[in-house]
C-alpha cells in the first residue's frame, strides 16, 4: 500500500438474512483523487458508503482510512470527526432550521454539548459560512427555512454543508438526481473545484455526469467490483455492456 | 416560542401570582384558590418539561410524572420528619406509618431529610439520576419512537408497584400525608400558602427562561436537528445520544422541581402520582397548548386542569368523556396546538416526522 | 351445614338397620371401654370397638368424633342427634334419658388419633372404592400399628388395583411402626414409601426413629430421592403456572401482535378491546340466564364468536373514523388511541356501572385434576388451549387466506399493493379488525380469571407491550415465544420475591433488554428495516 492510499477497503463482505450486498470488495482510493463509482441497482454503491461512514458493521473485511485507522472500529460521529462528509441520496437538511444555521451546525468545531450550549457565533465563522454561501450559490436565501428551498438547492446546501466540516474525503451519492441540465453541468463543475483541495467519491447512475467529471470510474456489480478504469475503457468493457450499459 | 410570547407569558405568571397572594393578603381572595392556582403551576413545570423533550427532541416520554413523584416523595420526606412528635404515634422519629408497620429504627434512607436543603437536593438529584441512569441506557442504543415511550411507561408502572409496597418505606398505599409544618411555618397558614404559590410561580419562570435559553441556543438548533433527522446529525460528527441525555435530565430535574412545590400544596403524595396514566395527561396539556413552543405547554397545563376542576366538580361522569375528546380531537385537527392558531408567521414548524413502521 | 345433616340421617338408618338385623347383644360389651373414666380407657375402647364388629360401630365412633357420644352411669351410652337421643348399643331412639346425668365422653388428641384410626379401618370394607381409599389414606396418615390386622385383611378382599396400592402403602407405615417387623420386611416398607413419593411418604419416612441401620440408611436415600422427585414436579407445576400466565399474555398480545407488529399502529385502546370481550361475555351470560338457562354450559362458545365481531366492529370503525388520518404519526396515534381509550371505559362505567360485574364459570371449566404430583384447574388448561388455538387460527388466517395475503401485500409494499389493485384503506381496516376481535376473544378468557370491570383492560396494556416488543415486532411466533418466556420467568420470580417485587423485576430486565436489543428477540433484519 502506498503512502499516499487515503481510503482501502480491504475484502469487505456485508450480508442482510444471506443476500450479500457486498462480496469481498476491495477498493483503493489515492489521497486528492475524485472518484466516480456506477453500478446497476443492488450493486451495493449505498452500502458501501454505509461502512465506510460507520452506519453497517461489515462481516469480514477491513475500511483502511488514512495511514492505519481501521473505521470499521468507529460509529459515525467518530468517522465524520476523522473528516470523512457524506451527502445522501435524498437531500437530507435540516427543515426548519435556515440555511444559515443549517451551514453553521455543519462547520467544523467542537460539537459537544458543553460547547455548543454557551456557543456563540464568532465573527470568523461567519466568514467561513459566508465563503460558502458563495460557492453554493445560496447568498441570497440565508433567513429562509431549509424546508422552504427547491431540490436542487437543497442538493447544494448539502454539499456546502459537507464543505463546512472541512472533510478529508467527501462521500457523494447521487448528487444530480432530480436536477436540470443546466444545475447538473454546474453541480459537476462544483464537485471539480471542490476536488482541488478535497478527495471525493460520487455515486452516480448519470452517465453524462459522469463522463463531464473526467475521473477514474469504477464500476460495480453484485457487491464487488466488475470494471475499473477510465470512462472510456469502462464503457467499452463488454462485462459492463452486458450487465449495466446494455446494447 | 417567540421572544414577545415567552415574555408575555413570563409577566403573566408572574404578575398574576403576585395579585392572586396580593389580593388574598387583603381577603379578596380565598385561600383555596391560592393553592389551586399553585397546584396548576406545578403541573405546569410538569407540562414544560414533557415539552423540554418531546417538542425539541422528539422524546416521547410516557413516564415523566415519574420524575414529578420522586421530587415530590423527597419533599414528602422532609414534611414527614418535620411532624415530629405531632403524628397520632407521637415518635418524635418515625413517622407514623412505620410506626404502624413496627419498625424500630429509621431506614439509611429517610436518614438527613429532617434537613430542608438535604430534601431539596434530594428532591433535584433523584429525578435526574433516575433519568441519568435510564437514558444512557436508552439512547446509546438508539431505543427511539414508540419503543421509548413504551419503556418510559414500563419505567413508571414499575415504580408505582413499587411504591405501593409497605417494604419500600414510603407509606405504600396511603403515601406521605398529615403534613404540619414546612421550613417551621404552619403549612394551614395563609401566608405560607401565599408564599408557596409565589415560589411556584418564580420556579416556574425561571425554568422557563432556563428552556428557552437551552431551545434557542446552538445546542438547541443541534437538538431540533436530532429531532427531525437524527442520523444526519451523526454524520456530521454529533453524537445524538449526548444531546438527548442532557436535555433528558435537565427535563427530569424541572419535573422534580414541580413535584417537590406541588406536595405542600396539595398535602400528599401517593402511589397513585406514579400511574401511566398521569404521565399520559401530562402530554395532552403540551399537545393541547402546542408541541415545542415552551409557553404553549404551560398555557396547555393550565388550561386542561381549570377545565378538569370544573368538569370534575360539576360533572364528574362527563370529565373523562372530555378528556378522551381532547385527546382525539386535538391530535386529529389541531396537531399544532392552540399557540398554533394564532403563531402563523413564526418560524415553520417541523413537517410531521414520517417514520417507517417498524 | 345440609351435609352433616345427611350424614346423621344415614347413621340413624344405619343404627336401626343394624339394631333390627342383630337384636342380641354380645356377651362381652364390647362398648363398656367408651363409657370409661380414663382418656386410656376410651382410647381401648374405640380399639376394642372397632375390631369387635358391632354393626353400630362406625356410627358410634362417628358420633363420638363429632362430640355427641355422651356416657352415663351404668355404662350407659347415648349419642345426641337434632331430633333426640339414640342408644349407642342398639341404635333405637333411647326415651326416658336422664340428662342430668349424662356427659360427654372425653377427647384429646390421644382419642382424636384412635377414633380416626378406627374409623379407617372401619371404613376399609365400605362397598365404596373412594371410601375405601380415602380410608386407606387415613391409616397411612396414623402410622397406626393397630390397623396392621385390618389392612392385612381388607388388602386381601380389596379389587381395585388404586385402591390396594394406597393400602400397601398404608401396611408399610404400619409394618415400620411395629415393633415386631423384620429388617427384610422393613426395608420393602421403605421401598414402598419410597414409590409413593410424595411430602406424606416423606414427613413419615424422615421421622422414623428406633430402625435398624440398613433401614435407616434406606429411608434416608429415599427422602433424598422424594425430595428430588418432589423438586422436579414443583418445577414442573411452576412451569404449567408459567404457561397458564403465559398464555393468559399472549392472549392479551396476540390482537396487539397484528395492529402494533404488522400495522405498526399503537393502539393505547387495545386493552379496552379486551374489556369489551369481556363486557360482551357478561351479557351473553345476562340474557342466557333470563331466557334460555340450558344453554349457559355453552355461554363461552357463544360468546367468543360474539366478542370477536363486536370488538372487531369497534376496531373497524375506530380504524375508518381516527386512525386512518394518523398513519405516519405514531406518537399522534398513541395519544389519540389514549383518549379513545378513556372515553370507551366511560362508556362501560356509564352503562354497566364502575363496579366489577360477575362472569360466571361454566361447570365444565371448574375444579381440577392432579397429574402426578401437579395440580391443573381446568379453567387455565382450556385457557391454555384456548390461546394455542387462537394464535393457530391466527397464523393460519395470515397464510392461507385471502386477506391474509392482502395484508402481508400491503405492509411490505403499500404502493407496489396498491398498484396491483389491492384496496389498500379496506385491507388496513380489515387488519385493524382483526387486531380489534382478536383481543375480544381474548376478554372472553380474562373473564373468566380476571375481574370484569371497566379497568380491566388498563392491567394488560403495558404488558401486552411489552410482549410484542420483546417477541420482535412484527413476528407472530416471537409473541409466541415472549409471552411464555416472561409467565414463565414471572411465576418462578414470583416464589423468590413475592408477586409484587416479581412483577418489578421483569418490568426491569425487559426495560434493560429493550435497550439492549431495541429490535426483540427476534428481529427482522435486512435493509427495509435499517432506514
Amino acid at each position: 500500500m502506498s503512502t499516499d492510499t487515503l481510503l482501502y477497503l480491504d475484502n469487505v463482505t456485508v450480508s442482510f438474512d444471506g443476500f450479500r450486498a457486498l462480496n469481498a470488495l476491495s477498493l483503493f482510493l489515492q489521497a486528492g483523487e475524485m472518484r466516480a463509482v456506477i453500478g446497476p441497482n443492488g450493486a451495493g454503491k449505498t452500502t458501501m458508503m454505509d461502512v465506510i461512514t460507520g452506519k453497517t458493521r461489515p462481516d469480514e473485511g477491513k475500511v483502511v482510512f488514512g495511514r492505519d485507522t481501521d473505521l470499521t472500529r468507529l460509529d459515525e460521529p467518530a468517522i465524520a470527526a476523522l473528516g470523512i462528509g457524506r451527502k445522501f441520496q435524498k437531500p437530507t437538511v435540516f427543515e426548519p432550521h435556515t440555511v444559515w444555521d443549517n451551514l453553521l451546525l455543519a462547520l467544523a468545531g467542537d460539537r459537544r454539548p458543553r460547547f455548543t450550549l454557551w456557543a456563540r457565533q464568532s465573527s470568523e465563522e461567519r466568514d467561513r459560512i459566508e465563503a460558502i454561501l458563495r460557492t453554493i450559490r445560496l447568498a441570497d436565501h440565508i433567513k429562509r427555512p431549509a424546508g422552504d428551498l427547491s431540490h436542487g438547492q437543497k442538493q447544494w446546501l448539502e454539499i456546502g454543508m459537507l464543505l463546512a466540516q472541512e472533510p478529508q474525503l467527501l462521500l457523494v451519492d447521487e448528487p444530480v438526481a432530480g436536477m436540470t441540465d443546466a444545475e447538473t453541468e454546474q453541480t459537476a463543475e462544483l464537485l471539480r473545484e471542490i476536488n482541488k483541495t478535497r478527495s471525493v467519491v460520487v455515486v452516480e447512475h448519470d452517465m453524462h455526469f459522469v463522463r463531464a467529471l473526467g475521473v477514474k470510474v469504477t464500476v460495480l456489480h453484485e457487491g464487488s467490483v466488475l470494471s475499473e478504469g477510465s470512462i472510456d475503457h469502462v464503457s467499452n468493457d463488454p462485462r459492463v455492456i452486458e450487465v449495466y450499459l446494455g446494447r | 416560542m417567540s421572544k414577545v410570547s415567552t415574555i408575555l407569558c413570563l409577566v403573566l405568571i408572574l404578575g398574576g401570582a403576585g395579585l392572586l397572594a396580593a389580593g388574598n393578603a387583603t381577603g379578596a381572595v380565598p385561600t383555596y384558590a391560592i393553592s389551586l392556582v399553585g397546584k396548576y403551576l406545578c403541573y405546569a413545570m410538569l407540562a414544560l418539561a414533557v415539552d423540554l423533550v418531546w417538542g425539541f427532541a422528539g422524546i416521547l416520554s410516557l413516564g415523566h410524572a415519574a420524575f414529578f413523584a420522586l421530587g415530590g416523595y423527597a419533599m414528602g420526606m422532609y414534611l414527614m420528619r418535620q411532624i415530629g412528635t405531632r403524628g397520632v404515634y407521637g415518635n418524635a422519629i418515625l413517622p407514623d406509618f412505620m410506626v404502624f408497620l413496627n419498625w424500630k429504627e429509621l431506614p439509611w434512607y429517610w436518614h438527613g431529610f429532617d434537613n430542608p436543603l438535604f430534601a431539596i437536593l434530594i428532591a433535584l438529584a433523584v429525578p435526574g439520576l433516575l433519568a441519568f441512569v435510564f437514558g444512557w441506557f436508552a439512547f446509546r442504543s438508539r431505543v427511539s419512537g414508540v419503543y421509548l415511550s413504551i419503556i418510559t411507561q414500563a419505567l413508571t408502572y414499575a415504580l408505582l408497584l413499587a411504591f405501593f409496597r409497605n417494604d419500600m418505606g414510603f407509606g405504600g398505599n396511603n403515601g406521605l400525608t398529615d403534613f404540619k409544618d414546612i421550613f417551621g411555618f404552619s403549612l394551614q397558614s395563609d401566608g405560607v400558602r401565599r408564599g408557596l404559590l409565589l415560589a411556584s410561580a418564580g420556579f416556574l419562570a425561571l425554568q422557563l427562561v432556563v428552556a428557552r435559553y437551552v431551545v434557542t441556543s446552538r445546542f438547541g438548533k443541534v437538538l431540533i436537528a436530532v429531532r427531525d433527522t437524527e442520523s444526519r446529525t451523526r454524520f456530521l460528527g454529533y453524537r445524538p445520544e449526548r444531546y438527548k441525555l442532557f436535555v433528558f435530565v435537565l427535563s427530569a430535574v424541572m419535573a422534580g422541581i414541580g413535584g417537590a412545590l406541588y406536595v405542600p400544596q396539595v398535602g400528599i403524595i401517593n402511589p397513585s402520582e406514579f400511574a401511566p396514566a398521569n404521565s399520559i395527561e401530562a402530554v395532552i396539556w403540551v399537545a393541547v397548548g402546542g408541541r415545542g413552543t415552551l409557553v404553549g405547554a404551560i398555557l396547555g397545563a393550565l388550561l386542561v386542569n381549570a377545565g378538569k376542576t370544573y368538569f370534575t366538580g360539576a360533572l364528574p361522569e362527563l370529565w373523562l368523556f372530555a378528556l378522551g375528546a381532547l385527546f382525539i380531537l386535538v391530535t386529529l385537527l389541531l396537531p399544532k396546538g392552540i399557540l398554533g392558531l394564532f403563531a402563523r408567521s413564526t418560524a415553520r414548524p417541523a413537517p410531521p416526522v414520517v417514520e417507517p413502521a417498524e | 351445614m345440609p351435609l352433616l345433616r345427611h350424614l346423621y340421617f344415614l347413621a340413624c338408618l344405619a343404627l336401626i338397620a343394624a339394631s333390627l338385623a342383630q337384636p342380641a347383644m354380645a356377651q362381652d360389651d364390647p362398648f363398656a371401654g367408651l363409657a370409661g373414666d380414663s382418656f386410656d380407657d376410651i382410647r381401648h375402647g374405640i380399639e376394642t370397638l372397632a375390631t369387635s364388629g358391632a354393626p353400630t360401630a362406625a356410627a358410634v365412633i362417628a358420633a363420638l368424633q363429632e362430640g355427641n357420644l355422651y356416657s352415663g352411669p351404668d355404662a350407659a351410652l347415648f349419642i345426641k342427634t337434632d331430633d333426640g337421643w339414640l342408644d349407642a348399643r342398639t341404635g333405637k331412639p333411647a326415651t326416658e334419658v336422664a340428662e342430668d346425668a349424662l356427659s360427654p365422653v372425653k377427647m384429646n388428641n390421644g382419642v382424636r388419633r384412635a377414633a380416626e384410626a378406627a374409623m379407617g379401618s372401619l371404613e376399609l370394607y365400605s362397598p365404596d372404592a373412594a371410601i375405601r381409599r380415602h380410608a386407606a389414606e387415613a391409616v397411612l396418615k396414623s402410622r397406626d400399628p393397630a390397623a396392621l390386622e385390618g389392612l392385612t385383611r381388607a388388602l386381601a378382599k380389596e379389587s381395585d388395583a388404586g385402591v390396594r396400592r394406597i393400602m400397601e402403602q398404608a401396611r408399610a407405615s404400619a409394618l415400620l411402626a411395629t415393633p415386631e417387623t423384620t429388617e427384610a420386611e422393613r426395608l420393602a416398607a421403605v421401598a414402598t414409601l419410597r414409590a409413593r413419593g410424595d411430602l406424606d411418604a416423606r414427613a413419615m419416612l424422615a421421622s422414623l426413629t428406633a430402625q435398624p441401620p440398613a433401614v435407616a440408611e434406606a429411608a434416608a436415600t429415599a427422602v433424598i430421592a422424594i425430595d428430588r422427585m418432589l423438586q422436579l414436579w414443583g418445577l414442573a407445576q411452576g412451569v404449567f403456572y408459567g404457561l397458564s400466565l403465559g398464555s393468559v399474555l399472549l392472549l392479551a398480545a396476540a390482537g396487539l401482535a397484528i395492529t402494533f407488529g404488522v400495522m405498526g399502529v399503537i393502539n393505547m385502546a387495545h386493552g379496552e378491546m379486551v374489556m369489551l370481550g369481556a363486557y360482551t361475555t357478561f351479557v351473553v351470560q345476562d340474557v342466557i340466564k333470563s331466557h334460555a338457562p340450558y344453554l349457559f354450559e355453552a355461554s363461552l362458545f357463544i360468546a367468543v364468536p360474539l366478542a370477536f365481531l363486536v370488538a372487531g366492529a369497534v376496531g373497524i370503525a375506530v380504524e375508518r373514523c381516527m386512525l386512518r388520518f394518523l398513519y405516519g404519526r405514531p406518537l399522534e396515534t398513541l395519544l389519540a388511541t389514549w383518549g379513545l381509550s378513556l372515553a370507551m371505559q366511560q362508556t362501560v362505567r356509564s352503562t354497566f356501572g364502575a363496579s366489577n360485574r360477575e362472569v360466571s364459570t361454566p361447570q365444565w371449566m371448574s375444579g381440577a385434576t392432579q397429574w402426578g404430583g401437579i395440580t391443573i384447574t381446568y379453567n387455565r388448561l382450556v385457557i391454555i388451549v384456548f390461546a394455542a388455538l387462537v394464535v393457530a387460527a391466527l397464523m393460519a388466517a395470515l397464510r392461507y387466506t385471502a386477506l391474509g395475503l392482502r395484508m402481508r401485500a400491503v405492509t411490505q409494499n403499500r404502493r407496489m399493493a396498491a398498484a396491483m389493485g389491492i384496496r389498500t384503506p379496506w385491507v388496513d381496516a380489515l387488519t385493524f379488525g382483526l387486531g380489534s376481535g382478536v383481543a375480544g376473544m381474548a376478554g372472553v378468557a380474562l373473564s373468566q380469571i380476571d375481574n370484569v370491570s371497566p379497568n380491566l383492560g388498563q392491567g394488560y396494556i403495558i404488558d401486552s407491550f411489552m410482549v410484542v416488543v420483546f417477541g420482535g415486532v412484527g413476528n407472530l411466533w416471537g409473541t409466541v415465544v415472549s409471552a411464555l418466556t416472561l409467565g414463565t420467568v414471572n411465576k418462578f420470580l414470583e416464589p423468590l420475591a413475592g408477586a409484587v417485587l416479581g412483577k418489578i423485576t421483569v418490568l426491569v430486565l425487559l426495560i434493560l433488554f429493550i435497550q439492549r436489543k431495541p429490535r426483540g428477540m427476534f428481529p427482522i433484519k435486512g435493509r427495509a428495516v435499517e432506514s
